[in-house]
């Protein structure tokens, strides 16, 4: 009954501050690195303070600052992101060294001839044409040559699927992502089968006063989820995904993933995050309605700061890692932590564990989970 | 070719002269236009049927681009007059009659049964189509299929994209709406299997005496090589959409997994006919274009066989592809490796015909009339269409691209800037031809200049979306993308002021234009539609012309 009785009140004291956060949002700057540097001390005190009160379900990090250059769309941007991913490195380098030379070569190259016929047989320069129709050498030649540049596309695309489709090592993480209409549910099967549900956050002048809305902390806008999953930076991850009705697709530009969540089919894909950051994506098959409103978001930390994410879950430290929960001060250059922008977060992991899905019903996102409008 | 008439060496000018008592007689308006077995007759009512359906579909597209220009929902909610989530299946019915009205009702139409019907027969030197009764079908099926689309907009809409993927198309939508686009499809697919067969056996049956299949002029080829794929990959349509309608309404589970079923099956089969789909869409271009380039160069088509068999290796190769369009539904590598190689092959045969039309063109002696412009547009911007085209196919690439709007800028570039420049190039080729009149060729060439940038200021921006991660299909975006998509909405705008000048062009040229002449075009237009009056008389070549050894492709 003790435990109940802690959790109930750490429940309301987040309800509380959550309520209260709309006001606090406003002024609190957005990115104070300063500010965060010492506001996050106390955190983690708190945090070890309260992990083995709560039997297990300690705090988890503090929210990570996404970083506007990286795994999200940039302004004006007209090239693919960066990768963070091996496979991703190797797509990029296939994609920008090798595929976009040569189709703008040819490009270029068609246009050339274009203009050189344009300009150079037109009536007043050329009166008579020519009754030249066949030349075999010159249709032979524009035959094999591009074969060949075709041959030296194929040979490192194949290379790039080979490379793809590598089954995961032993030591893989594994996490399902499922799709409904219209959020993402996620499990971690090594990890005690915790469940977590992302929704997308809204704005704060589509919400009821009072509940959770998007803050530059959670990330840009229709790319936020109330709970991001969290996945331990450059160690491989087995992603499943599934879906509970229509066809999803699950897509994580930064790390070259895409892959459709089917009714009735497990699809695997194997990818891994070697730069710690958020990293989001969307929904990309059309699912109905709301297709544009499921965005994904994936926080990639460090070992330790992932085993403290999956305790404050509920979940348990499987896998090739037994290192006891050791919350380690996060870094403060990504990290912003001052008070009132984190206490969110606490509230939702809290009350995480009490349903063992996430905090519909303490942050009362008007999107949640079988959420009817 | 024993069943023709026995040709003789002055028959084609006794035809042409015996036109003019009782060839020209015209039935009254009634039996004309609504009983028609004449194949001109029926063309032109395609033609007027593609051109409403391309007003419709163009203005669904300018109420996206409206939607798109700024971060938000701004309009979806006045437009559909609900709210929530009503107003954002809105926006899913628009996307999907966007893509089946220009698909169906505007560029298939336009292609095969406007200029098909049109210049098929006459190029062959045949009076008609071989089953003119059933041509009147073919065009009379479309009407109550257009208007089956048109009205599931009334019941809710079908709000499940062009491609109708299962299971948002089963148990994800119900109500009527979506029955009625899946019989929209029936019947348009009906519609177009009638008018292969008609093509296919007008083209080999019906051919002047001479004119042997290695004569016939490279938009006959076109056409034949279409109907053969309309002929195989329709009727997979047509079983893949019935089992939609069985498992929506009768319990099945064809594409249900709690039956055993397979959502991914109905991709397959979707796919083994959309992919030839849109060669379907292409190939009469490719023909509309060859004959432009050699009439503008004066000079006949370069590589002629090359360039039929390149089409002929594009239709087969075309149905061999079809799962690049499922890269991320979870395939084996085997297969991913597969698609992705023999996609690439296609790049081959349609590298030949650009390459072979520049040669046609090269030693000409070029003219730049309105429909030379567009068919020079058709080149590069195919060729920009096609280049992306092999980025795409690439299935390990592919995982980044898939429904991406850089998929979007590739699909537009080939379609909307290569199918359709090609009938807007076929158009001002023929207008003459077909209705009597010459076009205004000022307002020609400001309607192709304005649409040429108008469209790129449109499509070519999608391109950076589409690798800065935009999905397609959304109604909203986050605001990193607003900077390109606003830029797309204006070039929809240049775009649409162009169509003005298009209809204004049109209908000035018709009431007010110069009377056209036979062949207005010169030596370099050597096909047969050249050789009668402008227009055609009603029926044309009631004694057979005879193609000697010099012919014309």
């Amino acid at each position: 009954m003790r435990k109940t009785g802690l959790k109930s009140l750490l429940l309301a004291a987040g309800l509380a501050l959550a309520s209260t956060s709309g006001n606090a949002q406003e002024a609190a700057p957005a990115d104070t690195a300063a500010s965060a540097a010492t506001a996050a001390a106390p955190d983690a005190a708190a945090a070890n303070a309260t992990a083995p009160a709560a039997a297990a379900t300690p705090a988890a990090p503090a929210l990570v600052q996404p970083d506007p250059e990286w795994g999200q769309p940039i302004p004006k941007g007209i090239a693919l992101p960066e990768q963070v991913s091996p496979n991703g490195k190797t797509a990029l380098w296939f994609h920008d060294a090798i595929l976009m030379p040569i189709i703008v070569v040819i490009s270029l190259f068609v246009l050339a001839l274009l203009v050189w016929v344009v300009v150079r047989y037109r009536r007043s320069a050329h009166p008579v044409p020519s009754k030249t129709t066949h030349n075999t050498f010159i249709e032979v030649v524009w035959t094999v040559i591009p074969v060949l540049i075709l041959v030296i596309i194929a040979v490192p695309s194949i290379g790039l699927l080979s490379a793809q489709y590598k089954p995961a090592p032993a030591d893989a993480l594994t996490i399902k992502a499922i799709g409904n209409q219209w959020y993402w549910t996620y499990q971690y099967p090594d990890n005690g089968e915790f469940e977590i549900t992302a929704n997308m956050l809204k704005e704060k002048d589509e919400v009821q006063p009072g509940t959770r809305f998007r803050t530059d902390l959670d990330g840009p806008r229709l790319l936020a989820v109330d709970n991001r999953i969290v996945v331990p930076v450059g160690r491989p991850i087995r992603l499943i995904t599934t879906s509970n009705d229509v066809i999803h697709s699950w897509a994580l530009p930064a790390a070259w993933v895409k892959m459709d969540a089917v009714p009735g089919r497990l699809n695997e894909v194997t990818f891994q995050i070697d730069r710690p950051g958020v990293y989001f994506g969307q929904c990309s098959e059309l699912c109905g309605a709301r297709h544009a409103y499921m965005p994904i978001a994936v926080e990639a930390v460090s070992d330790a700061q992932f085993n403290q994410w999956v305790l404050s879950k509920g979940g348990t430290l499987g896998g090739p890692e037994p290192s006891a929960p050791a919350p380690t001060e996060p870094d403060a250059a990504n990290t912003l932590n001052a008070s009132a922008e984190a206490t969110p977060a606490p509230a939702d992991n809290v009350a995480a564990p009490a349903a063992n899905t996430t905090s519909q019903a303490a942050t009362a996102n008007p999107a949640g989970a079988g959420n009817v409008e | 070719m024993t069943d023709t008439a026995v040709p003789t060496a002055h028959a084609f000018d006794a035809g042409h002269a015996a036109h003019h008592h009782d060839a020209d007689h015209k039935p009254g308006f009634f039996a004309r236009w609504f009983m028609s077995t004449n194949h001109k007759d029926i063309g032109t009512l395609y033609l007027i049927f593609a051109i409403v359906a391309g007003i419709i579909g163009g203005v669904i597209s300018g109420m996206m681009r409206m939607e798109l220009a700024a971060p938000g929902i701004q309009y979806l909610e006045a437009w559909s007059g609900e709210s929530g989530d009503a107003a954002l299946h809105f926006w899913n019915v628009l996307i999907t009659a966007h893509g089946l009205i220009m698909v169906f009702f505007m560029v298939m139409p336009a292609m095969i049964g406007g200029f098909g019907n049109w210049f098929v027969p006459i190029m062959i030197g045949a009076p008609d189509m071989a089953f003119p009764r059933m041509n009147n079908i073919s065009f009379w099926l479309l009407v109550p299929a257009f208007a089956l689309l048109l009205g599931s907009t009334f019941v809710g809409g079908a709000g499940t994209g062009w491609t109708v993927y299962a299971p948002l198309s089963t148990y994800g939508e119900p109500g009527p709406a979506v029955d009625m686009a899946i019989l929209s499809l029936h019947l348009a697919g009906a519609s177009s299997i009638l008018g292969a067969i008609n093509f296919i056996t007008t083209i080999f049956n019906m051919r002047a005496p001479g004119m042997t299949i290695h004569k016939m002029p490279l938009f006959v080829w076109s056409v034949l090589v279409t109907a053969f794929l309309l002929l195989l990959a329709l009727p997979v349509l047509a079983a893949a959409i019935t089992m939609l309608l069985t498992d929506r309404n009768f319990g099945t589970t064809f594409y249900d997994p709690a039956g055993g079923g397979d959502p991914v099956l109905y991709q397959h089969l979707f796919w083994f006919f959309g992919h030839p789909e849109v060669y379907i869409m292409i190939l009469p271009g490719f023909g509309i274009v060859s004959q432009i380039i050699a009439t503008f160069s004066r000079k006949p088509v370069f590589g002629y066989l090359g360039m039929a068999y390149a089409m002929v290796a594009i239709g087969v190769v075309g149905f061999v592809v079809w799962a690049h369009h499922m890269f991320t539904t979870g395939m084996s590598v085997n297969t991913k490796m597969y698609f992705t190689a023999a996609t690439m092959v296609i790049a081959v045969p349609t590298g030949i015909k650009i390459f072979s039309w520049i040669a046609t063109m090269w030693g000409g002696s070029l003219t730049f009339k309105v429909p030379m412009l567009w068919a020079i547009g058709f080149i590069f911007m195919f060729t920009v269409g096609g280049v992306t085209g092999v980025v795409l196919a690439n299935g390990g690439v592919d995982d980044i691209m898939h429904d991406s709007y850089y998929v979007v800028a590739h699909f537009h570039y080939v379609l909307s800037l290569g199918a359709v420049f090609s009938l807007f190039a076929g158009f001002y080729y023929w207008f003459s031809k077909m209705w009597g009149r010459n076009y205004n060729e000022f307002l020609g060439q400001v309607h192709f200049w304005l649409f040429f940038i108008g469209v790129n200021v449109l499509f070519f921006p999608m391109h950076f979306l589409g690798l800065d991660s935009m999905p397609r299909r959304i109604p909203d975006y986050t605001d990193a993308h607003t900077y390109y998509n606003h830029i797309a909405t204006m070039g929809y705008g240049i775009m649409a002021i162009s169509m003005l000048v298009f209809f204004v062009n049109v209908f000035w040229s018709l009431f007010a234009g110069r009377k056209a002449e036979a062949n207005p075009w010169g030596e370099g237009a050597t096909t047969l539609e050249w050789t009668l009056s402008s227009p055609p008389p009603f029926h044309q070549f009631e004694t057979l012309p005879v193609i000697d050894d010099r012919g014309h492709h």
